[in-house]
């Protein structure tokens, strides 16, 4: 246990965002799911009773009769606002006092860095190009991401949890989002900061990040596995191999949406191009975890070789 | 000669006029009491600025805790009429927004003025931009200070605004009619991504400078746009006539990318980050504003889809 490279790795200026998400995160996400399920269970509660639900506020924070709805903003919100600001502007004083950003060498083309990492928020992007060439993992892929954040609003047509915190009413949509956020795009951007060292090798916390270190590992393609040795047969053996991922990605997707009554009802207010737009996006998102097991544990390199593309 | 004779009868000594110490000043009659008088109001004035024409002039609204005073304090001024002039009671805890949004916008501001400050004492050449970093760190009066918090307000703006997206998602709040105001949102997070990294080359070490490396190479990989991507080479993409290229302004990380980067960075992605910002608040206030606490609906309540 290298307790030195760790403290190194972990305490570097730069860093100091990744190891603060590693706690803000999961605090964020608590905080936010904690009310979701105190609505959910005022929920259980208004549904057990009709008449209750009718006269009740329906919000879990307190309200009693007599007591305005609306506040004026000032003085109750801008006061917030300015403590706001004031704490931000101290939490960055006392960051900018005691931590120097970093500035290295000046820049020379002819001395790669070792590991040469993009900045901390493209590392995610960056740790998926071990897993697909650069035109999916640089290109393709953040484009998807950015298309599908901005149609969200347009294929989710749950009506329910506008405004308000809930788990009950919107698990598939939350699964999803935490699926993404946290568990591909965050999580990845910590590996990428903490667990690739030289080489962009895997180096486990508290490893030395050895610059000498070799790692001998064979990368095959699919079809070298299987056998198959000459084109075209290695295109459509790829081809159908991807096929087949499509197939029961999308059927295991299909059978999360239509899993319970609810989200029944939902898939029933959906139009066919907001389906297959949903269907879509969810099979290239497990695309990726799928391509990540296959490399990490079967050091597949690619599934489908042709002479245009590789995937 | 008969402009200065008549200047010369003007200054003329006073004369004494009357037994209560009035005199006549230039044919107006001068009361000591009433001189007194007026002084006396200027020094009230003093104890009362409120109450000065002045400062009536500047804050047209009485500050007191009527209703009205409050509305029209926070609705007759430029900075705060973006807000409404009430909100919903429980929109103002801290628990439901978190004040992701508001942070990042005031994170956003911090750093425009740093920038603007930083900007003095950067030339974006390859020749100058390290040595101002270095000049900055060394020389210059809070200069370090000054790198240090533009800096950190970057990397801390990249994780608010994630964070306000995760807020934005959890309670729901992209759903209608806030639709399009989610998308505006979206590529405000491009944009705020595109200036932290457009900044990381301006020192031109070599942090940035491999960072813009593996970054603009990915651009090579376009698909039809980079001379390394699938179908790139058959479109007719070179390394000098690529998307690449037209990121870098040549086929590698140099003088003309520094250059590149800096305009990206300081006017052209802020205007368009701007301009954006200045939809989505707009739109959050005509979208009926803040979502939310709102009242939780039943599943029962939804209605039919009407198409």
């Amino acid at each position: 246990m290298d307790w030195h490279q760790l403290w190194t790795i972990i305490s570097l200026p730069d860093n100091i965002p990744i190891v603060g998400m590693i706690f803000i995160i999961p605090f964020f996400t608590w905080f936010g799911l904690r009310q979701g399920f105190a609505n959910d269970r005022l929920l259980e509660k208004l549904e057990g009773d009709p008449k209750l639900a009718r006269a009740h506020h329906r919000k879990t924070q307190p309200f009693q009769k007599g007591w305005a709805r609306e506040l004026p903003v000032w003085p109750y919100l801008l006061r917030m606002e300015f403590l706001a600001v004031v704490i931000v502007t101290f939490i960055l004083m006392v960051w900018s006092i005691t931590l120097d950003a970093p500035l290295e060498e000046p820049a020379n083309p002819s001395l790669t860095m070792n590991p040469s990492k993009a900045p901390w928020y493209f590392l995610g992007l960056q740790e998926m190009l071990v897993y697909f060439d650069p035109w999916i993992a640089g290109v393709v892929m953040p484009t998807l991401i950015i298309i599908g954040l901005i149609v969200i609003p347009y294929i989710d047509e749950n009506p329910l949890g506008n405004g308000y915190y809930t788990y009950k009413q919107r698990k598939f949509a939350i699964w999803t989002f935490i699926f993404g956020f946290i568990i591909l795009w965050c999580s990845m951007i910590v590996i990428g900061t903490l667990i690739r060292g030289p080489g962009w090798m895997w180096f486990w916390p508290g490893m030395t990040w050895d610059h000498n270190r070799l790692i001998f590992e064979i990368n095959r393609d699919l079809h070298e596995i299987i056998g198959i040795t000459s084109q075209p047969w290695i295109g459509i053996f790829g081809g159908l191999v991807v096929g087949g991922f499509v197939t029961v990605a999308g059927y295991a997707c299909h059978r999360l949406i239509v899993a319970t009554e609810f989200t029944r009802r939902i898939l029933g207010r959906m139009s066919l191009l907001q389906y297959a737009i949903l269907q879509a996006l969810l099979i290239i998102m497990l695309a990726l975890p799928v391509k990540i097991l296959a490399r990490l544990l079967f050091r597949i390199k690619y599934v489908w070789v042709t002479p245009w593309f590789n995937v | 000669m008969e402009a200065s004779k008549k200047a010369a009868a003007k200054s003329a000594p006073l004369a004494t006029n009357g037994s209560n110490g009035s005199r006549q000043l230039l044919g107006v009659t001068v009361d000591p009491q009433e001189i007194k008088q007026k002084a006396l109001m200027d020094l009230n004035a003093i104890k009362q600025p409120t109450k000065t024409e002045v400062y009536k002039s500047i804050f047209r609204v009485k500050h007191d805790q009527t209703a009205r005073s409050r509305t029209l304090g926070v609705l007759s001024n430029v900075f705060l009429h973006l807000h409404p002039a009430r909100v919903n009671r429980d929109a103002v805890r801290f628990s439901f927004t978190w004040g992701m949004g508001g942070i990042s916008f005031y994170l956003f501001w911090v750093l425009t003025w740093t920038g603007v400050l930083l900007m003095f004492y950067y030339h974006p050449t390859k020749v100058q931009a390290f040595r101002d970093i270095l000049y900055l760190e060394h020389d210059v009066p809070f200069g370090k200070l000054l790198r240090n918090m533009h800096r950190w307000a970057a990397h801390a703006m990249v994780l608010t605004v994630q964070l306000h997206m995760f807020r934005v998602f959890l309670t729901g709040s992209y759903k209608k009619p806030r639709q399009f105001n989610w998308s505006v949102g979206v590529i405000l997070l491009v944009l705020t991504l595109l200036l932290s990294f457009t900044g990381y080359l301006l020192p031109d070490d070599q942090l940035g400078f491999w960072a813009v490396t593996v970054g603009t190479n990915m651009a090579r990989a376009t698909p039809m746009l980079g001379h390394e991507g699938p179908f790139g080479p058959q479109f007719g993409m070179t390394p000098f006539n690529d998307v690449r290229f037209a990121l870098l302004g040549g086929s590698i990380v140099d003088a003309n990318a520094l250059l590149r980067a800096y305009i990206w960075h300081c006017i052209a992605i802020p205007g368009f980050a701007a301009t954006f910002m200045i939809v989505h608040f707009w739109r959050v206030r005509k979208d009926g504003g803040i979502s939310g606490p709102n009242r939780i609906m039943l599943e029962s309540e939804i209605k039919p889809l009407r198409r």
